[in-house]
């Protein structure tokens, strides 16, 4: 070929980057499809798709359908499993987002949406509820989804304060995410052997569970889910840009202190929602961005938007298997996604060919 | 015309002085070599420049304004003696994030924006390595992905640390000759620090000898390179071979003595 024909071959298709393809979010939205028909159709009362399909469209303004399902069915299917559905939807989208930004934002794998001390601060802020009474950890509105949720909050401030103290780099910032972590936890260790009677009660709201009471848990959970989502989709380029290094990506004009930033706290307050509504469910925040990132590459513009998708399906579908597999107990659904996503993860990581940490 | 002046240029890092009180222009076009011991203060003049350590005195940057760290990108571009490579980035996307001071922070590619990088790909003989995974490549490789994302940048000053450390001979030859040639086209601005004072002699236009924070002396290489210079700043033992096309330096075993280099 002459230089000619490359250079006009090359200019009718010049590489345009990555891109979000049609097909990883058509492939995501299939699976959170999937997730939701069995989650909504399958329980102690067994439902017919076409059925339910029928209330929910009843449900839409303008439209009359009778769906034929019993005054009991109908409960179950709109105040029962949709809003749990939701809530998982929420709950899985937030925190595998989070987690994708804080590895971003981190350049660090292993970061999770806990890294700056969420959990412990959450853990501590629900311990000193519920021992001192204020609240049974039911409901969206009780005291103990609130404590938590300001315990959390809290804790990522004092990650930064002293974060700052030590330098400004993101190694200063985690390692202050590590002290208040353990200082917290102490705290929480201290508060629960004073008042040993509630240890069972404050571990069963830790180990975390997906369950609601109508429509309360997923409409508080609503307004920060939106928040993290738009701020932090919208700070995928500059991610992108931060994962050459804070020296170079200011040498290319961006002020990475500020990105980090901005990201760090949109993501943080979308985990302590999830955190305060749903108690602690590990590890979603680091498989499901890390399976994105094997299964369709690196770039956060890929990564974060995905996340949100497969996060999304990953959870309804954990916590389907969360409260059938044990019917009429549930399992805490913590232990669904590591037993199940373990694995996965395992053998994801060992087919996939990319490079990507 | 100058593209870059330090007036007075002071920088203290961590309570000691880097740098004491540099003044040196650079013209536009011009290629300039800052060589110098460890320690010197030569990435941290580079640094200076790019606004990334604090200072006190002059940094004149031909259209630089402000204090606007987009602007100033667009102005100058720089390559770090050890450049991030982020993981599982493909070639392409790694050169276009040269693009941001061009694009903002939250706009997509422009068809600017990507006929710049395809333009600089083809120049560079990337073009077929754009879907390869930057971390994947040869140190050669490596290096010419990085000096392309500078040029997508298109700003007239090209700021290079130790550009051929970690590259064989010939990919040092390749690396400096491709360099030239960019400058030549595109009229670029050209600082270099390099610490092979053969290579710093052959390519570009001057020398500036940088030692403890403060300048010592600038010139072309045959005057700046001698036996006597390179004794006192660099301690080392050399022999000079006027070649014509510029001084050799060829290292002798064994320390130069007190008082007689």
């Amino acid at each position: 070929m002459t230089a000619d024909a490359q250079s006009a071959e090359a200019s009718a298709d010049p590489s345009r980057g990555t891109r979000l393809s049609f097909s990883a979010v058509a492939i995501s939205v299939v699976w959170i499809a999937i997730a939701v028909v069995l989650a909504m159709t399958t329980g102690p009362f067994d439902l017919a798709v076409v059925d339910v399909g029928k209330q929910l469209l009843d449900g839409l303004p303008f439209i009359e359908i009778d769906s034929g399902l019993t005054t009991t069915e109908r409960a179950i299917v709109t105040q029962i499993r949709l809003p749990r559905v939701a809530l998982g939807l929420m709950v899985g989208a937030t925190l595998s987002l989070s987690g994708a930004a804080y590895q971003g934002a981190f350049r660090n794998p292993l970061a999770d949406p806990y890294l700056l001390g969420i959990a412990a601060g959450a853990g501590l802020g629900a311990t000193i509820a519920i021992t001192e009474g204020l609240g049974d950890g039911r409901g969206a509105f009780d005291a103990v989804p609130l404590a938590a949720f300001a315990g959390g909050l809290i804790a990522v401030w004092f990650s930064y304060a002293a974060g700052h103290i030590g330098g400004r780099s993101p190694v200063s910032l985690i390692l202050a995410g590590v002290a208040v972590a353990s200082f917290l936890t102490a705290c929480q260790t201290y508060v629960l052997q004073a008042n040993s009677d509630v240890i069972r009660e404050v571990y069963t709201w830790i180990l975390g569970r997906v369950s609601t009471s109508g429509w309360g848990e997923p409409l508080l959970l609503l307004p920060y889910f939106v928040v993290t989502l738009l701020v932090v989709l919208r700070y995928g380029r500059a991610l992108d840009v931060l994962a050459v290094g804070d020296e170079e990506a200011a040498s290319l004009g961006i002020r990475p202190q500020r990105v980090r930033v901005i990201v760090v706290i949109a993501a943080s307050l979308g985990a302590a929602a999830a955190v305060a509504v749903t108690g602690l469910i590990g590890f979603v925040g680091i498989i499901v961005p890390h399976t994105v990132r094997l299964l369709f590459g690196a770039s956060n513009r890929i990564v974060l938007p995905l996340s949100v998708l497969f996060g999304a399906a990953f959870m309804v579908a954990a916590d389907l298997v969360a409260r059938t597999i044990m019917s009429p107990a549930e399992l805490p659904i913590g232990v669904v996604t590591a037993f199940v996503g373990a694995p996965f993860f395992a053998v994801v990581l060992r087919a996939s060919r990319r490079y990507v940490w | 015309m100058n593209a870059l002046s330090l007036r007075n240029l002071r920088v203290s890092l961590g309570g000691a002085e880097v740098l004491a009180g540099v003044d040196l222009a650079v013209e536009r076009g011009e290629w300039l070599n800052i060589i110098g011991p460890n320690g010197a203060g030569k990435t941290t003049l580079l640094r200076a420049v790019l606004g990334a350590v604090p200072y006190e005195g002059t940094v004149e940057v031909s259209g630089v304004s402000g204090r606007d760290a987009m602007e100033r990108a667009r102005a100058i571009a720089y390559v770090p003696q050890t450049p991030v490579i982020p993981p599982g980035v493909p070639v392409v996307d790694y050169v276009l994030l040269g693009r941001t001071p061009h694009r903002g922070l939250f706009r997509a590619d422009s068809r600017r924006d990507l006929a710049v990088a395809d333009d600089v790909l083809a120049r560079l003989d990337l073009r077929g390595f754009s879907d390869r995974e930057v971390g994947s490549l040869s140190g050669g490789e490596r290096q010419r992905v990085v000096l392309a994302r500078a040029l997508v940048q298109e700003s007239a000053i090209l700021l290079l640390d130790e550009p051929t450390t970690a590259l064989d001979l010939g990919h040092q030859q390749e690396v400096l000759d491709l360099v030239e040639e960019l400058r030549r086209e595109r009229g670029l601005t050209v600082v270099t620090t390099l610490h092979d004072l053969t290579l710093a002699a052959r390519y570009g236009d001057r020398l500036a000898v940088l030692a403890a924070g403060e300048l010592i002396t600038t010139g072309p290489p045959a005057e700046v390179l001698t036996g006597q210079l390179i004794a006192t700043h660099f301690h080392a033992n050399v022999r000079i071979i006027d070649d014509v096309d510029g001084p050799v330096i060829v290292p002798v075993p064994g320390r130069p003595e007190e008082g007689n280099p």
